[in-house]
């Protein structure tokens, strides 16, 4: 049932993760946070050469524009909505009663402005619209956030919040494959440094339903989607740790933003599963980080 | 069958032509077709046609062009796409 349970005990026995009763949702200890730290630093190595735009937003995001992002349509299943109290005092009373009984209590709660982010550069794409037409060399943003997606599960490296660091490229479709492929060759070295047995392959997203078959189909079909992949849960399904997206122009014209020229933009973007990485790190090197191997030890603290 | 076809096309297709002006051979993703739109393209002509695409025929060469959405059509409901 659980190929990865002893990994998963040994995490929580090393304190390197804090159970909370909830799958996919856990604490970070220290020795956690500072292996993502370091390797946040380890991306920027690479990345920070490229002069991106630093953004960061919050782990949640405006509702309106994440409705018409076209989330729900692709991932209904994932998204995370805040719903909150907005009742009287004979509502709270109310509400405490329910509560009290055992009953549920949370049919009164009403959705709130505020939804999880599902990816850190969704909220950036709006944004970005509003700044009117790119500059001739397009734009690049350098983005993290927490995300959120609801799929509990007892596998640790499929985490219902997790970090994604993101670099984001907007601009003309030579521009943004050109990028995609820099980061291609990029996350072959940096995760090649450490240690890591990995591989790259076609992927695509796990869109939801018959009409998700279709557009997982489509997106493998065009070669849209690749995945840096490591077994963490097990060798014949390696987790993907970095992901590099071509949207071509579907955010583009989505949110309306033009190229220099007028002609609509198009987008990729690199990512990094920040708990992943770490996690492909302790499982493949120990949970005492003081024996990780020199080489990956220097790569992370130089 | 094909004027159902292109009636469906006009519906769900969201092309930036007339429908009217593509032969049915014409490559609809070059015309303008987007994945999204192909998806209800795809849901529309089950509805129209009672039929259930299988898992083999959902990607994007079945909705290439109208030829080709015929010819899944013919494949999966022969007795429906005569009429």
């Amino acid at each position: 049932m659980c190929q990865n349970c002893d990994f998963r005990t040994g995490l929580f026995k090393n304190r390197i993760l804090i159970e909370t009763g909830v799958d996919g949702l856990y604490g970070r200890s220290g020795v956690f946070e500072d292996v993502i730290q370091r390797f946040d630093n380890l991306i920027t190595s690479f990345g920070g050469v490229d002069k991106a735009e630093v953004v960061r937003f919050p782990p949640g995001m405006n509702r309106a524009l994440f409705e018409k992002s076209g989330y729900l349509k692709s991932f209904p299943n994932l998204a995370g909505t805040i719903h909150a109290f907005n009742g009287n005092d004979k509502d709270h009373a109310a509400l405490i009663d329910k509560l009290q009984a055992g009953e549920d209590w949370t049919l009164g709660q009403e959705a709130t402005d505020v939804v999880l982010a599902p990816a850190a550069c969704y909220p950036l794409y709006p944004t970005v619209a509003q700044l009117g037409a790119l500059p001739e060399g397009g734009r690049l943003y350098d983005l993290q956030s927490y995300c959120f997606r609801r799929e509990p599960s007892k596998d640790p490296a499929r985490q219902q919040f997790f970090r994604m660091r993101e670099y984001v490229r907007i601009g003309s479709p030579e521009q943004v494959t050109d990028f995609r492929q820099t980061w291609l060759d990029r996350g072959n070295e940096l995760i090649g440094k450490l240690g890591v047995p990995f591989h790259l392959d076609v992927a695509n997203d796990p869109f939801f339903g018959r009409a998700g078959r279709m557009l997982a189909n489509n997106q493998r079909d065009q070669r849209l989607k690749f995945e840096l992949l490591v077994p963490i849960e097990s060798e014949e399904k390696p987790t993907a740790c970095l992901s590099f997206n071509y949207h071509q122009d579907h955010f583009g014209t989505l949110w309306g933003i033009a190229q220099h020229d007028g002609e609509v933009a198009h987008t990729a973007c690199v990512g990094f599963g920040m708990e992943r990485v770490a996690l492909a790190l302790f499982k493949h090197h120990g949970f005492d980080v003081d024996k990780w191997p020199s080489p990956v030890r220097k790569a992370l603290w130089g | 069958m094909n004027g159902t076809i292109r009636n469906l096309l006009e519906q769900h297709g969201r092309l930036p032509v007339t429908v009217s002006s593509l032969a049915d051979d014409q490559d609809l993703y070059a015309a303008g077709l987007t994945s999204f739109a192909a998806v209800q393209l795809m849901l529309g002509l089950e509805e129209a046609f009672d039929v259930e695409f299988p898992e083999r025929m959902l990607n994007r060469k079945s909705f290439a062009s109208i030829n080709a959405i015929a010819a899944c059509l013919s494949e999966i409901a022969p007795q429906k796409a005569v009429a």
